[in-house]
């Protein structure tokens, strides 16, 4: 993969929320990744870290009290210092498909699953006629394993397999190069968890005629189990910050995570150790000047009052040195 | 301590979603109940906790069998149970801070002054720091709003917990940590607890015994 270069290329990403009373909540700051074609990352951490905050940033849906800083690549166009009219007409559903993290609460619940494709299909496509357009809103079902003979429901008489399914197919409607979930599966039985995300590692796998080399999924998660499944590389995020970028194998077997937060989690797992990492993660807007872990980390010294240099992993003493994985 | 016989449940008579499901809970013990949503576990799980009553079978808490429920069953009855659901937020009152959450069941049976000790103590059991009791839902993360309904459960030192889907919204951590509060409190009381969900391993690696939806009726 190394040769493509990425779809969407993230630097130096940070949000800040302004609050009554002249308050700073640090949502994110200085994320730097990126995601190629054919490819999944999958972004991991407690509820809160700001998973999300990211992704509405990526989507240009902040709130009026954000502040971004850096950069967000999607080929030539900056995604973060893109204007309404840019965003809305040519990055939500068209660059970016947003594979939605409660997909009853983003199908319309008065209209067919039919009627909604069909729509997004005349809004996101050059498609036009009647028959045209209820040719390519099957279609988009079906790539979404969406059944046919569903087509006419409402959403309300959809399982939560099916709505699902009907908010991919939304999603891949303008057959964007990247897309974006957010807690696809979240409050999903284990059996539809590992169906969804299967689903959605097909769409990254397959090549399109517009997306030769596949398309780019960026996953939010705190489902460390979905990650493992599909992720091809880690991004573990704590308080705000993007601490670890691992490749999922290495991440999930052996080395293991090397920063002492990733292995933490892992260890929480029922089928590992099962013990939690001891206290909270830390407020936002009230974060300590160095590594924000630092309450919580077993291997913590002096050193970690300062900031650890970012990088793949950022802490100043990282599990399984650089010098051991050479 | 409790048993459950040919219970039948629902929401509209002709069409129950439990049908003759029996389940025993020793004293003490621990029973993991796996089953995939929209099963009818949740409603049996109400039932056992005495929030919705039954079309037919027997409920027998000691031995005793229960004759009514939710607001109707007497109080020793009703406050031998602790209860946690999934989602947090449907379970919280939004317009009370935490710490006023947590005590809601001493308010209610009329103890009210042992409200700030219990708080007190259950706060740091649960993982719980005191500048989150002055706030309300919407100022917490999912996490720390699970941390407070599970010490809400535990405040009038129920004799059984009923966690159904406990941990289901949240992340591997915060996950473990509420276990091992269930766990502390059960050790340290000899509760029973009956905890439901989806997910095979949490329920092996939690309980003592794990019985599938689909032998029970
Ligand atoms: N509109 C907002 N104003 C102020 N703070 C916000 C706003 N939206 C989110 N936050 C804060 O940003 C942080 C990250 O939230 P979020 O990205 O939703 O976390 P995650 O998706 O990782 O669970 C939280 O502390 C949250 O309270
Ligand atoms: S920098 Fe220090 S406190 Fe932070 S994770 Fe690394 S060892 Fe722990
Ligand atoms: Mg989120």
């Amino acid at each position: 993969m190394d040769h493509l270069p990425p779809v969407l290329s993230v630097r130096g990403l940070s949000v800040r929320f302004l609050m009554p009373g002249g308050r700073r909540v640090a949502a994110v700051t200085g994320a730097r990744f990126d995601v190629a074609a054919g490819e999944c990352l999958a972004l991991i951490g407690e509820s809160g870290c700001g998973k999300s905050v990211l992704a509405s940033a990526l989507l240009g849906l902040l709130p009026g009290n954000a502040q971004t800083a850096g950069s967000a690549l999607l080929g030539d166009l900056d995604l973060l210092a893109a204007d309404e009219r840019t965003l809305a007409r040519t990055v939500r559903g068209r660059l970016v498909g947003l594979v939605p993290q409660s997909p009853a609460a983003h199908l319309t619940p008065v209209r067919t699953v039919r009627s909604q494709l069909e729509e997004t299909v005349a809004a996101l496509t050059a498609t036009r006629s009647r028959a045209a357009l209820r040719t390519a809103a099957e279609a988009a079902a079906a790539r979404a394993a969406f059944p046919a003979d569903h087509l006419d429901r409402h959403p309300h008489e959809l399982s939560g397999g099916l709505a699902q399914r009907a908010a991919t197919a939304l999603a891949l409607v303008g057959d964007a190069p990247l897309l974006l979930a957010d807690e696809p599966t979240t409050g999903l039985d284990r059996d539809l968890v590992d169906r969804t995300v299967d689903e959605l590692r097909r769409h990254v796998d397959e090549p399109s005629t517009a997306h030769p080399g596949g398309r780019a999924l960026l996953m939010i998660t705190h489902d460390l189990a979905a990650a493992a499944r599909i992720a091809d590389r880690i991004a573990v995020m704590y308080a705000g910050r993007i601490v670890e970028l691992a490749d999922a194998t290495a991440f999930f077997g052996d080395p293991g995570p090397r920063h002492p937060y990733g292995r933490g989690l892992l260890q929480a797992l029922p089928d590992r150790a099962f013990t939690p990492i001891p206290g909270m993660p830390p407020e936002l807007g009230d974060l300590p000047d160095g590594c924000a872990f630092a309450a919580r980390c077993d291997r913590v010294t002096d050193a970690c009052a300062t900031q650890p240099p970012p990088g793949t992993v950022a802490c100043h003493h990282p599990h399984v040195p650089e010098d051991v994985r050479a | 301590m409790l048993e459950l016989r040919s219970i039948t449940a629902g929401y509209t008579r002709d069409a129950p979603v439990v049908r003759g499901v029996s389940l025993t809970v020793a004293a003490g013990e621990s029973v993991g109940l796996l089953g995939p949503s929209g099963c009818g576990k949740s409603t049996l799980a109400r039932v056992a906790a005495l929030l919705h009553r039954p079309d037919s079978g027997t409920l027998l808490l000691d031995g005793a069998p229960v004759r009514h429920w939710r607001h109707r069953a007497p109080r020793d009855q009703r406050t031998a149970f602790g209860v946690v659901f999934q989602q947090a937020r449907l379970s919280a009152d939004p317009r009370l801070p935490l710490s006023d959450l947590i005590a809601e069941p001493l308010r209610a049976t009329g103890r009210g002054e042992d409200a700030p000790d219990r708080v007190a103590e259950l706060a740091p059991a649960v993982g719980l720091t005191p500048d989150l009791l002055t706030r309300r839902p919407h100022e917490v993360s999912d996490g720390q709003l699970q941390r407070a309904c599970l010490a809400r459960a535990l405040v009038l030192r129920p004799r059984m917990l009923v966690c159904d889907e406990m941990t289901a919204m949240l992340d591997a951590s915060t996950a473990a940590a509420l276990v091992a509060a269930v766990e502390d409190y059960r050790a340290a009381t000899g509760a029973a607890l009956l905890a439901v969900g989806h997910d095979r391993t949490l329920l092996e690696r939690w309980c003592d015994r794990v019985v599938h939806w689909d032998g029970l009726s």
